[in-house]
């Protein structure tokens, strides 16, 4: 009796997250869908300039895309090496005592607040990249990826570290019976074994980055226009649809094409998530 | 367990005791600009009226008088006027917005403390935001790159300087669009190159006002009209301000709440 009403509850529980879900996508196309009714797809999708409030506005989303592609495509330049080599020397090299403290520690990076990343970045760190690299601005597509990629690393991390574990004890023990060194391992054997969960935590690094709004809202500079070097303010999708929404009135062509920004953002995080599922169960 | 149920009885008393005390509640939203003023005359106000407890949020004018329409606060905070289209919207929900105002505030345009250009006209200022000028040199400044830093569309700052000093123009699309008055400033201070707007509450000497069209914006001349870039700052109120929304408007009007007004910056109405 007990066990059923716990196995019930827990399947509420369960099933509740599929609702949630399904609420979500079903007020994203009901919301998103008639801007298309206003500019055609193509136009939305590649046209080049963002003026939603202006008479005639404009709704081209493409700066904004290839805002976010930027910045995500930047910070996993960050995250991933930085991610996947901790997590070799975490699982790999690291005395016990020493991975005790090293693997929390990068796990709490993913607990700091993002408006805290976002500041961070905005008062010290946009100034610093500004004077270093003697630029007219510091809150740059630079800039914003490098605190993304703080923020995607211990996802990066801590998936990737959980990948290497995995690989099986026999096969280390196989390569040093073949005689191979341990860099030799690590990089012929064990990193190959567990390549699939390495991709797949890369993948949903990039989800986590190309996802993330309060701080690129901060520390990208919101400039919507084609970026053509990593050292020009962007604007991302999140950022626009973020710092617009409140703006907008409700059924109005705007509050729509901020609706159809979320839905290039859905299918674009949706993909490459189920991406990283195929990959991972190979 | 039974330790567990005292905790949670003296939880649910204190909160209740709380509910109590404070029983009569206020919310207020809108514009980054009014907040300062809202945030400091809530504290006194609820200082003065122990049973009255004020929150106050930001967000931007038009997330302000969204919320009013849509019922979830008390009173939005509005550094523009109430658009037409939002009329009408109000209108349809049974709701009649209507707008008191509370100061005056100048719109200062900022640019580095150690930039030498120190007067702008406001067709200058209009070209280096729609982006017919592009370096310092062209307006009698070094010959660095002029950045340009924006507000976002929510802002009302934004709508009111895209009216008095862009005629509706658009701003070039590569600005910065900061979501806040604070964000432009701060930013402005860190960039020798850049050039922003503010209220004049926020005005700080990490940055520098320039004069416009010969006028530097103070609380004088942004009172006698000689300042271009000035604006009422309102609190909408969905019919005229009554009950508790009337009491505290009624405290900002007051001599002491006008002092607030002063004291943070910006200009009195009365």
């Amino acid at each position: 009796m007990r066990d059923n009403l716990v196995k019930h509850l827990l399947l509420s529980c369960a099933s509740l997250s599929i609702v949630f879900l399904a609420g979500i996508t079903v007020t994203l196309f009901k919301e998103g869908l008639p801007i298309f009714k206003e500019v055609s797809v193509f136009k939305f999708l590649f046209g080049r300039y963002w003026y939603p409030t202006y008479d005639p506005p404009d709704f081209g989303i493409l700066p904004l895309i290839l805002g976010s592609l930027w910045v995500t495509l930047g910070a996993l330049f960050v995250a991933v090496p930085l991610g996947v080599g901790s997590a070799m020397y975490i699982s790999e090299l690291a005395h016990p005592k020493l991975r005790e403290i090293l693997k929390p520690t990068v796990e709490l990076l993913a607990s700091v607040p993002s408006v805290v990343y976002g500041f961070f970045g905005m008062v010290f760190l946009g100034p610093l990249v500004q004077r270093l690299f003697d630029l007219p601005v510091g809150l740059t597509c630079f800039t914003a990826s490098i605190i993304l990629g703080m923020m995607a690393l211990p996802t990066v991390a801590s998936i990737a570290e959980d990948a290497i574990s995995a690989v099986p004890r026999e096969l280390r023990e196989a390569s040093y019976a073949l005689g191979a060194m341990k860099w030799e391992t690590i990089t012929k054997v064990v990193v190959p074994a567990a390549s699939s969960g390495i991709i797949a935590a890369v993948i949903l690094g990039f989800g986590r980055a190309v996802g993330e709004t309060m701080t690129v809202l901060m520390v990208a500079g919101g400039a919507a226009v084609i970026p053509r070097s990593v050292f020009q303010p962007v604007r991302t999708m999140t950022a626009t649809i973020a710092a617009e929404m409140g703006e907008a009135p409700m059924g109005s062509d705007h509050y729509h094409a901020l609706f159809g920004i979320a839905l290039v953002l859905f299918f674009i995080t949706l993909g490459f998530n189920l991406l990283a599922d195929k990959i991972i169960k190979g | 367990m039974k330790r567990i149920l005292t905790a949670l009885g003296l939880i649910t008393s204190l909160y209740v005791g709380e509910g109590w005390t404070r029983e009569r509640a206020l919310t207020l939203a809108g514009s980054t600009t009014v907040l300062p003023i809202a945030q400091r005359a809530a504290e006194e106000f609820m200082d003065l009226h122990p049973d009255v407890s004020i929150s106050v949020r930001g967000g931007g004018s038009g997330v302000g008088i969204a919320a009013l329409i849509d019922g979830t606060v008390d009173i939005a905070n509005s550094s523009r006027p109430i658009k037409t289209k939002e009329l009408k919207k109000a209108r349809e929900k049974g709701i009649k917005p209507v707008g008191t105002v509370i100061a005056k505030d100048g719109i200062a345009v900022i640019v580095h403390p150690s930039n030498p250009v120190g007067e702008l006209s406001l067709a200058q200022i209009r070209a280096i935001y729609t982006g017919k000028i592009n370096k310092w040199k062209e307006v009698g400044g070094e010959s660095k790159t002029i950045v340009v830093i924006s507000r976002d569309v929510a802002s009302g700052t934004f709508e009111v300087f895209k009216k008095l000093a862009l005629g509706g123009e658009r701003v070039r699309p590569d600005a910065l669009m900061l979501a806040s008055n604070k964000a432009v400033a701060t930013t402005v201070a860190k960039t020798p190159g850049a050039i922003g707007y503010i209220g004049l509450g926020y005005l700080s000497p990490e940055v520098k006002a320039v004069k416009v069209e010969g006028v530097y914006p103070s609380k004088e001349d942004v009172v006698s009209g000689e300042y271009k870039l000035a604006r009422p700052l309102f609190m909408y109120t969905d019919g005229e301000p009554r009950g508790l929304a009337g009491e505290f408007i009624n405290f900002i009007l007051s001599p002491k709440g006008q002092k607030i007004v002063e004291e943070l910056g910006f200009v009195p109405v009365k």
